[in-house]
């Protein structure tokens, strides 16, 4: 692999920053399960960043260490440039990582506005109090944060979907909402786990399109958790590749394509 | 000059005389960013004269062609009076065209400069930019996605405005030297004609066709300044141009933009325009959805609604035309109004509508009365492109639902003795772009156009009614009148029915294509627990095609009682497995059938239909919205529908 310490250009022409977040020597436990096991790899600023990896592989439980959600058994997480201490999730949003889930996680009876507007709560200064009575800063921070909202609202094309329930929305645009709502955080660093599952091709199609011009439109640093090969090799820059807990690939979509240890781990090997 | 109404001889004039008498009030509002942007009549010009120098400064010459394409956006509404202010003529495009069909039209007019919405037009000139030989520079409005393109030929719209103000002293001479030259002759407009039949053709119309037409329809609705539209319809369309731009600079009214196509529902609520325009189809989706709710509403509301809108039935038309009527009745609809009528046109964004019209296709009469009852000013037009849209319009208190109204001030209309309507007005047009030979086939030397459609004035009223396009109406093989318009739009009428093509030119009978409404039927089968998994599927549900057969049997004994087109009765159906699609050439973008296209691209199932057989197989390719190919495989059936004997009258007409 190349030396990428001061960053690259990719091929099409974009420039990617420094190591905005590095996993060093992560091990994760669940009692007498190994979910990870000792796996480094960084995260640069600007670039789109993939875990991928068959079912059970630890994709998910990576991510969780990443957005601080698990405290990792062994090994560092250093995020912008200092070393990561234990934190509360609150915390972690503070310093501008969001993610979506792979089960939505939204408040199904309130707006879609509503939604993507709690995205803004870290935002926002005022008290309950306050916020309740309309009085001091409140009406002033609620029109800021309504117009970041609406430009993401913009951004995603769901203006027509402003004031509907998410419960009554299809799962596609309930998909959409959540990548709204992690982006009304304006977060430096965007999880998405799994953003295309569950969905047909049209739906992936355009949300591809959506990663892509965050990614273009803002400078957002991406990870993501993907199954379907095909979009994470035309999307991400660099590739994580994982199996049994373990790293067995990491570099741009072409040399994971051709490693033969992720080949046997996605095609299948035989165990002698 | 004296020439030109009130001394004003082109749309950029316009502007200047609104600019400075509606100085402060709205020209244009967009929704973005959930909230109405608006910009006054003053601001507007100063945008606009921003653009025309932007354009000077990219080289735009006189006599060069704009191509606009996208949404109706203040912005691109501003591109075409800008291209018009530096002496250019804008060509406004169908923004869902797909490549191929935007590089017919880009190469016939020779575009030197286009400008576009956003990323999705840019993609698909850049597409067919090799093709274009005198294609230039491109402008976009919406930067999102295009930060990595190769900007040599590409431009930013704030920018090309910004580059605009940035060098005003250096163009503001030329600008108002081509400004102040700008003649009543001169081309105001060109539009691309959807095209039944071949290729669209460019139709030329002068600044005389447009501010004549203008001034003239907006005097007959009496349309006034703080009137207010939804522009929401096709940019391309002569419509649109006319009302958003005609009549509006004319009259100096607002014109509102939505927010995205998916949200005109609830910003025609929001914006509830005093003038609107829609096509039949519109209506009938609106009518659709209502009937849908209603029939989800609780027992209360349900038995309410039917009970006042039965009485708005009876009374409803007969108040809007100023007919009597009694004190109680008038006091009920007092009610109706309060309890039902009013909520719900105010549901619709209808509250305020003043005038409204419908056009381009026959409307159901169901429809039509539903909305007059509602005491919604709805009236129909009739209308060409080449037209510049008037020909004969409905007038106030003459409103009826199977005739298009009499003559348009200014408008001579005459019949020749096949039964085609021709017309000559001051808004007929100047030619077709390169195209001689057509516009000689057209129009006349004395300026009388050929419409192409069949037609007669009604002896009692003077209305016009139009029977069906002139070169549809033939003839069956034993001799009598087959009109497949006709029967088709009675078809049409029923919610269920989406589309529906007639077949019978010389043959002993007739029979017919019919298309399911996906949102009517879906309902319905929803409601009766049937349950399917496709389009397809539903398409050949027996119980569908039971229930369409009920709906052609009654057309056929609507058709019956119609002396001429007795003969049209449908003998035999079947309903399409797909529907029918401008992307797959079987429509026009207007969605007017294309039916040689259709009966050539079907020929096996139209053979079916005649050969007596129960049942048919096909295959059909289709086209996905990405442009990609596909092919779908069904096993139709065909069904006999009831017909009702024929008087012998052929004897008689000889």
């Amino acid at each position: 692999m190349k030396d990428m310490s001061e960053g690259y250009v990719t091929a099409d022409g974009r420039k990617i920053g420094g190591v905005l977040m590095e996993m060093k020597n992560i091990t994760l436990r669940f009692g007498g399960v190994v979910a990870i096991k000792d796996i480094s790899f960084d995260i640069r600023e600007g670039e789109i960043r993939a875990i991928i990896g068959p079912n059970g592989a630890g994709k998910s439980s990576m991510l969780n260490v990443i957005s601080g959600f698990y405290i990792p058994s062994e090994g560092e997480v250093f995020y912008k440039g200092s070393k990561r201490p234990q934190m509360r999730p609150y915390q972690v949003a503070q310093q501008g990582i969001a993610r979506t889930f792979q089960n939505i996680a939204l408040f199904e009876g309130m707006t879609v506005l509503d939604n993507i507007m709690t995205g803004r709560l870290t935002n926002m200064k005022s008290n309950l109090f306050q916020q309740a009575l309309w009085y001091g800063k409140a009406n002033e921070e609620e029109m800021a944060n309504r117009e970041k909202v609406e430009r993401v609202i913009d951004f995603l094309e769901i203006q027509s979907i402003r004031k509907t329930p998410v419960g009554r929305l299809p799962y596609g645009l309930k998909k959409r909402v959540e990548l709204a709502r992690a982006l009304a955080a304006e977060p430096s660093l965007l999880l998405l786990d799994e953003p295309m599952a569950g969905m047909n091709v049209e739906e992936k199609e355009d949300m591809s399109r959506f990663i892509l011009d965050v990614n273009d439109e803002f400078g957002t640093t991406i990870a993501l958790i993907e199954h379907d090969m095909g979009v994470v090799m035309d999307l991400s820059d660099r590739v994580v590749v994982m199996d049994y807990g373990k790293k067995i690939g990491d570099g741009t979509p072409d040399e994971v394509r051709n490693n033969q240890d992720v080949i046997d781990a996605y095609l299948g090997v035989a165990h002698d | 000059m004296t020439e030109g109404a009130e001394g004003l001889r082109s749309i950029p004039a316009l502007l200047h005389r609104n600019a400075t008498r509606f100085a402060k009030a709205s020209a244009y509002r967009e929704k973005e960013f959930g909230i109405w942007q608006s910009w006054t009549w003053a601001e507007t010009e100063k945008q606009i004269e921003a653009l025309a120098l932007g354009l000077l400064n990219l080289g735009v010459n006189e006599g060069d062609f704009v191509a606009i394409i996208g949404r109706n956006r203040p912005y691109l509404y501003w591109s075409m009076v800008a291209a018009q202010s530096v002496g250019a003529i804008p060509v406004p495009l169908y923004q869902d065209a797909v490549a191929e069909e935007m590089e017919y039209v880009l190469s016939h007019c020779g575009a030197r400069f286009v400008i576009v919405a956003d990323q999705e037009q840019v993609d698909k000139v850049i597409e067919v930019q090799e093709h274009l030989h005198q294609f230039e520079h491109l402008i976009y409005l919406d930067p999102r996605g295009l930060r990595k393109y190769d900007h040599t030929r590409l431009h930013q719209y704030s920018h090309v405005q910004d580059q605009g103000r940035a060098a005003y002293d250096e163009f503001i001479p030329e600008l108002k030297r081509r400004r102040e030259k700008l003649g009543y002759d001169d081309t105001c407009v060109m539009l691309y004609t959807s095209g039944t039949t071949g290729k669209p053709k460019g139709v030329v119309l002068s600044n005389r066709n447009i501010i004549e037409t203008a001034k003239a329809s907006s005097e007959f609705d009496h349309l006034k300044p703080n009137d207010e539209v939804l522009a929401y319809l096709p940019m391309a369309w002569v419509g649109d141009f006319i009302f958003s731009i005609g009549q509006a600079y004319w009259t100096g009214f607002c014109v509102n933009c939505p927010e995205s196509a998916e949200t005109m529902m609830t910003d025609l609520k929001e914006i509830a325009p005093s003038y609107y325009f829609a096509p039949p189809r519109v209506f009938e989706t609106q009518l659709t959805s209502i009937m849908i709710r209603m029939e989800d509403a609780g027992p209360f509301k349900k038995r309410m609604f039917h009970y006042f809108m039965k009485h708005a039935k009876e009374v409803g038309p007969r108040i809007l035309d100023g007919k009597p009527v009694g004190f109680g009745e008038r006091l009920k609809y007092a009610l109706g109004e309060l309890m039902v009528y009013g909520p719900l046109k105010n549901t619709l964004g209808f509250s305020k509508v003043r005038v409204g019209y419908t056009a381009g296709e026959a409307i159901g009469p169901e429809i039509f009365s539903f909305y007059r009852s509602l005491g919604i000013n709805l009236k129909q037009l009739y209308g060409q492109t080449e037209a510049g849209v008037f020909i004969t319009q409905q007038p106030d208190g003459e409103v009826r639902a199977d005739t298009v109204g009499v003559p348009s001030p200014g408008v001579e209309v005459r019949i020749d003795d096949s039964g085609e309507v021709f017309y000559r007005s001051p808004g007929v047009f100047v030619e077709y772009y390169k195209n001689p030979e057509s516009t000689a086939s057209t129009k006349d030397a004395e300026g009388w156009v050929a419409t192409g459609d069949a037609g007669f004035f009604e002896p009692d009223t003077g209305h016009l009614r139009i029977i069906d396009r002139a070169k549809d109406v033939g003839k069956m093989a034993d001799g009598s009148m087959f009109a497949p318009k006709y029967v088709e739009n009675k078809l049409k009428f029923y919610p269920n029915i989406l589309e529906a093509v007639v077949f019978g030119n010389e043959r002993d009978k007739c029979t017919a294509f019919i298309n399911i409404d996906l949102s009517a039927v879906g309902n319905w089968a929803e409601r009766n627990n049937i349950s399917y998994a496709s389009y397809q599927e539903l398409a050949g549900h027996p119980k569908v095609l039971e229930m369409i057969q009920n709906h052609v049997e009654e057309t056929n004994a609507s058709v019956a009682q119609d002396e001429m087109l007795s003969g049209c009765q449908i003998h035999r159906f079947l309903v399409l497995h797909k529907e029918l699609d401008a992307d797959d050439g079987e429509l026009t973008r207007t969605r007017k059938v294309r039916r040689k296209i259709i009966g050539e691209k079907f020929e096996d199932l139209v053979n079916a239909l005649y050969d007596g057989s129960d049942s048919v197989y096909t295959e059909t390719e289709v086209t996905y919205e990405d442009g990609r190919k596909g092919k779908i495989k069904a096993t139709l059936s065909i069904r006999d529908a009831k017909v009702l004997p024929v008087a012998p009258k052929s004897m008689a007409a000889e």
